[in-house]
């Protein structure tokens, strides 16, 4: 498997076709099992639809199917010859943007679908940034239900050039435009015969071939400590291995580290993946190090190279998503969790607010509420070791946790 | 391929790693849910890896429905001696035998149900607060819809419609008393990952996932396992054939393929051509279209 792993998010507004796609791309890429097929076509004779209805492939919750809608994430899985995909099948009710935050956050690609008859709708404007927000570097928007503009390169083109405009305002290095129709299946897994005016890639064709591997950093060694393993066993009772997950860069046996924030250096003696020993460890592998000193280091901690360090940061200067049901103001105060670090942290001010269907900045209202997007100024108790979001997604993001009710409620990106 | 990718088995060895890592780090009483099948056997050898070169840093945790396949008693046995971890095991029958929870009766009588009182009774007495599972996503529809850090409410409940938001690999595993998480380093893997996993990492399984001979009974397309605990029909007769298993759950419900795969490739190679679900053969989830989400609202696995 020449491309390794694809892990995209379907995006979109309520009713764009999103779980249509999928059922779509699930079924002519042949992996929807018999005993699948056969379930929906029985509950799609049970709700009097024509066909079956491949949106039950993800709508999997009791409260979906009722409703015809998608509530939370649903993860699907697929495969062809080229290329292992994993699908978050985000809902569209802007009622539910958070379950979307949550698949877009480990997203390499995002597909946005439009509804070729309603254009593009604040929820596409809405995703389209969480999207650039997240730092998401390829897009593909899918423009869907083809078939009801009667294959119009007219109203397609409309469609793009109104897409453009938004875009040119977000950083999003790659975006690629395909008309689909996910009910009849055109260009998303065949050709279409419909609109020979069209001479892209299918949309599968382009999601096994969009090179994504390059996203990651290599350049910035980041090693945050998740867990110290000590095995207090007769056989290594001096043994004292920093666990964690590669962040950034290139670690090797022999390099000198620094460790953060105790400034202490020293030098990497091994590096192991389980019991394997290994030469060198990168993003995102899991692994184990060993230093040839003892120095003061543990969770929330981080190993770093001497000539290129994170910034050391009590004032950030963040991006937030609002989560909560629970508006919020200046002055509250939160638990922050930043790699494998907490620090309890205040927010100073509310920048301003975003209105998402013209990107304008609203700088009079200071009350978040939920799906808001924000920029904000927060205090933490410590420093944090941070990078810019859009150099490194590990060590540039965090998320506040109410320190009552112990639910996460923002998503924050730092811009350092 | 440069030297900085990693194949998607790697990757998601990695995740999983990550994920049992940081239960480590962030609870005071964590353990493993085991049931001997295959999902909890990888979740297992993850751990072994996660902690190396010290002992899996929590218990193993087996809710024993009392109908259970000999074979995966023993392989429990050997592999809890092996990594020389705690082994704690919640009783189905001792909740019967107290009164707490009432057997089903007739043909298609389970303890899969009662399998629930007596694990949440299992997590309350020693008192976990993160119970990591074996489920994936790719299992079923509800499943599908599962975070890694999956949160319970103090009756062990599951709020699908409204779930916590879980970004990036930061993972919020803060509760009040009382509540506990459920854990799902293997979210993200499909069946064929699991078996390319165990053959690959040269993993121990029970002799039931590969062909043999064994009695059994056909039930409305189903293949089960003939056994003291299952109630014959008047017309259903037990016969012998070459079977094996996609997946190990009680006796009475875990239905057995026809197959003559008796080595870990030859099983790749039947999964990869199946045209049937791993649990199409689960009695369990067939009941209904809401069955595993009904059971998972209530504090199933």
């Amino acid at each position: 498997m020449a491309q390794g792993l694809l892990r995209f998010i379907t995006a979109g507004s309520v009713d764009d076709g999103k779980s249509t796609l999928i059922g779509r791309l699930l079924y002519d890429s042949k992996t929807i099992f018999e005993d699948q097929l056969e379930s929906i076509e029985q509950a799609s004779t049970q709700r009097g639809t024509d066909g079956a209805d491949l949106s039950l492939l993800t709508d999997g919750l009791r409260a979906e199917r009722e409703q015809g809608i998608t509530i939370d994430v649903a993860y699907r899985y697929f495969a062809t010859p080229q290329r292992k995909f994993i699908i978050a099948d985000a809902p569209g009710h802007i009622q539910y943007t958070r379950n979307m935050v949550t698949g877009a956050s480990t997203a390499d690609l995002a597909i946005i679908l439009v509804d070729a008859r309603a254009g593009l709708l604040e929820q596409t404007h809405r995703h389209s940034f969480i999207t650039h927000l997240l730092g998401i570097k390829h897009m593909v928007v899918c423009v869907n239900k083809m078939d009801l503009v009667d294959w119009s390169q007219e109203r397609y083109d409309e469609i793009v050039d109104a897409f453009r405009s938004f875009s040119s305002r977000l950083d999003i290095p790659d975006i690629k435009f395909i008309p689909i129709s996910a009910l009849q299946g055109d260009n998303v897994v065949d050709r279409s015969e419909h609109m020979a005016w069209y001479d892209g890639p299918t949309l599968l064709h382009h999601l096994e071939h969009v090179h994504v591997a390059a996203d990651r950093n290599l350049q910035d060694c980041r090693f945050p400590v998740q867990y110290v393993i000590r095995p207090q066993t007769d056989a290594d009772r001096d043994f004292r291995g920093y666990a964690g997950r590669v962040a950034g860069g290139v670690f090797k046996v022999g390099d000198k580290v620094v460790a953060l924030p105790s400034g202490l250096s020293s030098t990497v003696t091994s590096i192991a993946v389980g019991d394997k020993q290994v030469e060198k460890a990168f993003p995102p592998q899991s692994v184990v190090m060993t230093l040839a000193n003892d120095i003061d280091l543990s969770r929330g901690d981080m190993l770093v190279r001497e000539n290129n360090q994170p910034d050391s940061m009590q004032d950030l200067d963040a991006r937030i998503c609002w989560l909560s049901e629970q508006p919020m103001r200046p002055g509250t105060r939160f638990e922050l969790r930043h790699t494998s670090r907490e620090a309890k942290a205040v927010v100073k001010e509310v920048v301003y607010k975003l209105d998402i269907n013209t990107l304008h900045r609203i700088e009079d209202d200071i009350e978040i509420v939920m799906n808001d997007i924000a920029r904000i100024r927060i205090r933490t108790a410590s420093p944090l070791l941070v990078d810019d979001y859009r150099r490194n997604r590990t060590t540039g993001s965090f998320i506040l946790v109410d320190p009552g009710t112990r639910l996460t409620v923002a998503a924050g990106v730092i811009y350092s | 391929m440069s030297d900085y990718n990693l194949s998607h088995l790697d990757e998601l060895e990695a995740e999983g790693i990550y994920v049992l890592r940081e239960v480590a780090a962030q609870f005071e009483r964590p353990a493993i849910l085991f049931s001997g099948g295959k999902d909890s056997i990888c979740v297992t050898h993850l751990a072994r890896k996660a902690f190396a070169p010290a002992r899996i840093p929590m218990p193993l945790v087996h809710i024993d429905t009392g109908h259970n396949f000999p074979e995966t008693m023993q392989f429990r046995d050997d592999l809890v001696k092996e990594l020389g971890v705690q082994l704690i095991v919640g009783s189905v029958q001792d909740l019967i035998d107290r009164g707490e929870v009432t057997e089903e009766s007739g043909f298609n009588a389970s303890r899969n149900r009662i399998q629930t009182p007596t694990l949440i009774n299992t997590i309350e007495q020693h008192q976990f607060d993160a119970c990591c599972g074996g489920a994936r996503r790719d299992e079923e529809k509800a499943r599908a819809k599962e975070r890694f850090f999956s949160h319970r409410d103090d009756f062990s409940q599951w709020d699908p419609k409204n779930q916590r938001p879980e970004l990036w690999d930061l993972y919020n595993g803060q509760h009040q008393p009382g509540e506990h998480f459920r854990v799902f380093p293997l979210n993200n893997w499909t069946e064929l990952d699991i078996w390319n996993y165990i053959l690959r990492e040269n993993i121990a399984i029970p002799s039931l996932y590969f062909a043999h001979e064994r009695e059994v009974v056909r039930r409305n397309g189903q293949i089960l396992a003939y056994s003291e605990y299952l109630n014959l029909r008047p017309d259903e007769k037990p016969e012998t054939l070459q079977v094996r298993f996609r997946t190990l759950g009680d006796l009475t419900i875990t239905g057995a393929v026809e197959s003559d795969a008796d080595t870990l490739e030859k099983i790749i190679g039947e999964v990869a051509a199946a045209r049937k679900t791993e649990r199409g053969g689960r009695m369990d989830d067939k009941r209904s279209q809401s069955a595993m989400e009904d059971r998972k609202k209530e504090g199933y696995f």
